[in-house]
């Protein structure tokens, strides 16, 4: 097997994933177009060296259905020769990307391959492409399908993570963002967006609430509630958990993963295909996995892909410097934490979704980037990544700086 | 059966009399000759239009359920289904306007008919239903209704229907979409009908344009994604995953309504066949259908009693029960008497009745000349003589055998000697009251349900010396009230209290196991009960079983009775005060504002273990055990019909439906695994759960 060297990870800042966000008047095309040229130009990179192009996209409809990797690679002028690939691992898209460009590359089908994601949540909207598990009365009946946000509270009433709890982790990911971008430790991965004029549509990451306190949230209405008792969802989840009595409806749109638009890439590759292109590796992957667990509390699986990657990689959680999980709501991290026992102070210190949104099949790639800025600016070594995926699939990738 | 006449302008009418039967309905015999008709009227090229219409006060009050019982294989039930299919297909398609013209009640496979022709007009008869009610008795609607009424309104309002069985009158369905036009009489219905067709000599079902979208959103839409998701889960919040129908509507329509109209039919037709076949609906449609209606019909009734009338009822208590039946009678136009000893407990009692007729009154189910009508019907006294004239009185007053004894001989002493005298208790044998009367021949048990003026059944208990008259003469009664009775014989609980007890002390049992609460009370509900059996016991209060337990103990001993429920009860009462929700606390809590919950106190009486049965075994419990004991009294003969047995489990304390009742669950399971889990959960936990040998004689309790 060969060892996959991480050579670079560009990112878009992610725009509020709604009309009147900046980067509702960008094509998904034009943000992964963007990154996929980034990614080319600073490293002066041959693409005919490039093998395939590989994108997480969740919501392969319309303006992003047709395989948009292809789309994005042609249109970011990439070689002919490179192929692309579009997939959907839900949430975990963009690190599925990295991981399984990760596994061509060990086996010898690629030797250099860009591997990342694109999601343009105000455009096209999560959803919008049904889905037999949601939609279909068949299956979601058999499977007790419930919307992610009902699995989060689950998760919440079962461990019994107050309204108070997940609110003061939400407004640490808020401090720790702002602090981040006010001391510009993304700035080696964030590829500003410009028009075709080379005016500027958005340079910093559009979410965020500076001065964001647990008072503050404390107004904001329960998402998922009305969801849950009015339309029937609670009464499923608890079909599954008779445990409980009631689901407590904690989580709101100030401690969920923000909707965002966003592009990202990574690029992968062998030793020799680097000394071809004449770069240097940053990092190298160690491990990953791909777990799935119960689908109805859905959001459960970071810690025992965690766990698996951990094993494979001989690693234990006290070996890993830094670690990104992807906050999608805050009772996953809540969870993650007291499952691995992870150090509290190595995780997300830099914030996450909930502060800067979570552009779903972008946000794997991202992560990545980011983890491996901080263990640079650190001068630390290993770090991990990790995203709850629906179905109750869970995703996990530990690299090391060479 | 089906006529036919030809008018002036070549238009045929088409008029369904389905002379052998009290109501037209559509039977294997029906949809062959209807289908040979369209054949004929179809291929005549002189007729101009088709107008299909009832020589009835109703159009067609729906499938015949004897056929759908009948069928036990998918290919006779695909076989018979399709005809009908074909012939409505054949009228849409036919390229001339058809109309359904109809008379009245249109129900089931009536308004299925009526969705295959182009335009539906009613006669405005405020009390016709018209809807689809298959899913009520475990089906969907096979004619085609599951996929052209979401053609014709919509996926919203179209799951509604189907999914609820909901059934509109006249008006209500016009609004609603469900019919095009109103009319006041049959000379109007035909006229009109003749007018449409006139008027629209070439017609297509718009579902057969090319350019047909479904009204609202199609079901790959973001319409239909926000609609199918939230009716799928409101569906299973309902079910709980016990009933097969719902679920095979919204699958049907969900599959159906993205193909055209031919192959929709298809899919409906294969989750039709699944429910057709499927062992709970045929339980379902022989207690909810046949089973209640074999009561209602009073099949219980000693044939050669002669009718007697019911001239004038005697009501001994004015409290919430008397006050209930007084309501009751009256509405039946019977009058009624009622008695107390207290002005003012009476006056609450008359109130009670204005209260109620005001509510109906508020929902358009009343007028303020009827409510002073049925108002007339009630007098109150404080005086025992005014039983004179009374052919029946019903005894209501609190549960003391003493009082009982007394007014019994009260009123006994002034009745017409031919007159009977009924008791509504609950809990005391009916044959110890009657030792009290004077005449016990004339002496039986009336058990209402609280509260009366909405339970649906009544259970009449058969005291040792009790005659065919008195049974004669409370079926009759029953029946006027329009309630349904179920006969029992005389024992400690009757039928319905002493099984229903059973769900309650089982639920106690878990408790003091170290069960989770939520768990126990979670598992009630998924298993079909309306409520947990903590909730229950806190309804009826912790002190009211204490106390029938302790009464159990005096007058058996102490190995008549549940020890866990004993010891539990006697703590609840007089240690902490705990009697349920009238207290504000039992098992649960019950804060003045906020939500009831499960009360903390109660884990530090009975810590939860570590180890938690699964909700799969904390459901048989909890069904196993009110079946048992429905075994006990089938064995025993408080019980003579398995019919009565599961009517009354599920019109006296909710026993699941989809089980077709107490003595239906053990059908569903099989005589011989019943008997064999029976062992299984006695080992486990205890001798309560023995098998009753009466399932060792049968293989079925309805062969």
């Amino acid at each position: 097997m060969k060892t996959v060297y991480i050579y670079d990870a560009v990112r878009t800042p992610r725009g509020r994933g709604k009309k009147d966000g900046k980067l509702h008047t960008v094509r998904p095309v034009d943000l992964a177009g963007s990154v996929l040229e980034a990614i080319q130009q600073r490293n002066n990179l041959d693409t005919t060296l490039v093998n395939d192009v590989v994108l997480g996209c969740v919501t392969q409809v319309g303006e992003q259905g047709g395989c948009i990797a292809k789309s994005a690679a042609l249109y970011a002028n990439y070689a002919d020769s490179v192929s692309g690939y579009t997939l959907n691992r839900f949430c975990g898209s963009g690190l599925e990307a990295i991981n399984q460009g990760a596994s061509s590359i060990m086996s010898g089908y690629f030797d250099m391959i860009v591997a990342g994601g694109v999601e343009a949540l105000s455009r096209v909207p999560i959803g919008s492409d049904g889905g037999a598990w949601m939609i279909d009365p068949d299956v979601a009946t058999k499977t007790h399908f419930v919307p992610q946000g009902i699995s989060a509270d689950l998760i919440s009433t079962l461990a019994g993570y107050s309204r108070t709890d997940v609110d003061s982790f939400a407004v640490e990911s808020q401090n720790k963002a702002t602090q981040a971008w006010e001391e510009n430790r993304f700035a080696k991965s964030i590829i500003p967006i410009r028009d075709q004029n080379g005016l500027m549509i958005l340079e910093k990451d559009e979410h965020i609430r500076p001065g964001t306190t647990v008072e503050s949230l404390s107004g904001l209405r329960p998402s998922f509630l009305e969801m849950g008792t009015k339309y029937g969802f609670d009464a499923v989840a608890l079909q599954k958990y008779p445990e409980i009595m009631e689901i407590e409806h904690v989580h709101h749109a100030g401690n969920s993963s923000g909707i965002v638009d966003g592009s990202s890439v990574v690029l992968i590759g062998n030793e020799e295909s680097g000394l071809k292109a004449g770069i240097k590796p940053r990092a190298k992957i160690r491990s990953f996995s791909m777990v799935s667990t119960e689908p109805t509390i859905m959001l459960t699986g970071p810690a025992p892909a965690t766990n698996k990657a951990l094993k494979a990689a001989g690693m234990e959680i006290g070996d890993i410097d830094l670690i990104e999980i992807n906050e999608a709501f805050a009772s996953v991290v809540l969870r993650f934490i007291e499952e691995t026992g992870a150090d509290l102070g190595k995780v997300n210190v830099n914030g996450g979704a909930i502060a800067m949104g979570h552009p779903l099949g972008a946000t794997g790639a991202m992560l990545l980037g980011t983890v491996l800025d901080e263990l640079e600016r650190q001068n630390k070594s290993t770090g991990l990544i990790t995203l709850c995926i629906g179905g109750g699939m869970g995703i996990a990738t530990i690299i090391e700086r060479v | 059966m089906l006529k036919i006449k030809l008018d002036e302008n070549n238009i045929v009418i088409l008029t369904i009399d389905c002379e052998t039967k009290p109501m037209n309905v559509i039977d294997k015999e029906f949809v062959e000759l209807f289908h040979q008709k369209i054949e004929e009227i179809t291929s005549d090229e002189k007729n101009q239009g088709l107008i299909l219409t009832s020589a009835r006060d109703e159009f067609v009050a729906g499938g015949d359920l004897e056929m759908l019982r009948s069928i036990n294989t998918a290919e006779d039930c695909v076989k018979v289904t399709s005809l009908l299919h074909k012939a409505l297909r054949k009228i849409e398609t036919w390229g001339k306007p058809a109309v359904a013209a109809l008379t009245g009640t249109t129900l089931g496979g009536g308004y299925e008919l009526a969705l295959g022709c182009h335009h539906r007009i009613c006669i405005n008869k405020p009390k016709a239903k018209i809807g689809l009610p298959e899913v009520t008795l475990g089906l969907l609607p096979g004619g085609g209704g599951t996929q052209r009424l979401p053609r014709m309104i919509g996926l919203q309002s179209s799951i509604l229907y189907l999914t609820t069985g909901k059934q509109l009158n006249p008006e209500k369905a016009l609004k609603a979409g469900l019919i095009n036009d109103l009319v006041d009489s049959e000379d109007e219905l035909i006229q009109k009908s003749v007018d449409f067709i006139k008027s629209n000599p070439e017609i297509k079902q718009p579902w057969d344009e090319k350019k047909f979208k479904l009204p609202g959103g199609e079901v790959q839409s973001p319409k239909g994604y926000q609609i199918i998701p939230a009716s799928t889960a409101m569906m299973n919040e309902k079910t709980h995953g016990n009933y097969l129908a719902p679920k095979n509507i919204l699958c049907a329509v969900y599959e159906g309504c993205q193909v055209p109209i031919d192959q929709a039919l298809e899919i409906e037709l294969r989750y039709f066949t699944e429910l057709v076949l499927n062992p709970s609906t045929k339980n379902m449609i022989r207690t909810l259908f046949y089973g209640i209606n074999e009561c209602n019909k009073g099949q219980a009734r000693p044939k050669d009693a002669p009718k007697k009338a019911i001239n004038k009822v005697g009501i001994l208590g004015a409290g919430m029960m008397g006050s209930g039946i007084a309501f009751s009678t009256a509405m039946a136009g019977i009058p009624c008497v009622m008695k107390d000893i207290s002005e003012e407990t009476l006056e609450r009692g008359k109130a009670y009745s204005s209260n109620v007729l005001d509510k109906m009154i508020e929902r358009g189910r009343c007028t303020p000349e009827k409510k002073e009508k049925v108002l007339s019907l009630i007098s109150t006294t404080t005086e025992p003589k005014e039983m004179e004239g009374c052919d029946l009185v019903i005894e209501a007053v609190i549960e003391d055998r003493a009082l009982k004894a007394r007014v019994t001989k009260e009123s006994e002493d002034v009745m017409p000697s031919d007159g009977i005298f009924a008791s509504n208790t609950s809990t005391l044998p009916i044959t110890g009251l009657a030792k009290e009367s004077q005449r016990p021949k004339q002496f039986i048990g009336l058990h209402f349900f609280s509260p009366v003026d909405k339970m649906p059944l009544v259970e009449i208990i058969m005291g040792e010396e009790t005659g065919d008259e008195a049974l004669a003469m409370c079926v009759d009664y029953v029946r006027a009230i329009k309630k349904t009775p179920i006969v029992v014989n005389d024992g400690r609980g009757f039928y319905t209290s002493r099984v229903f007890t059973t769900y309650v002390s089982e639920g106690i049992n878990l408790v003091t196991e170290g069960v989770n609460p939520a768990l126990i009370e979670n598992a009630g509900k998924m298993c079909g009960m309306p409520v947990g059996p903590l909730a229950v016991a806190d309804e009826v209060s912790i002190d009211l079983i204490y106390h029938i337990v302790k009464q159990t103990v005096e007058d058996v001993g102490l190995d008549a009775v549940d020890k866990k429920t004993l010891e539990l009860s006697t703590k609840f009462v007089e240690e902490l005060g705990r009697l349920g929700r009238k207290a504000g606390k039992g098992f649960y809590e019950y804060p003045e504002s906020g939500k009831k919950h499960i009360s903390p106190e109660l884990e530090k009486l009975y810590p939860i273990s570590k180890e938690q049965p699964s909700l799969e075994e904390v459901k048989d419990r909890l069904l196993y055990i009110q079946s048992i004991e429905t075994l006990r009294c089938l064995e025993e003969n408080i019980l003579t019909t398995s019919r009565d047995a599961d009517v009354g489990s599920i019109m006296g304390w909710g026993f699941p439906a989809w089980a077709g009742g107490s003595i239906g669950f053990v059908e569903l399971t099989g005589v011989k695994n019943f008997k064999e889990r029976c062992l299984e959960l006695e080992k486990l936990y205890g001798k309560r759960f023995s098998p009753p040998s009466i399932l060792d004689k049968k293989e079925s309790f309805y062969s």
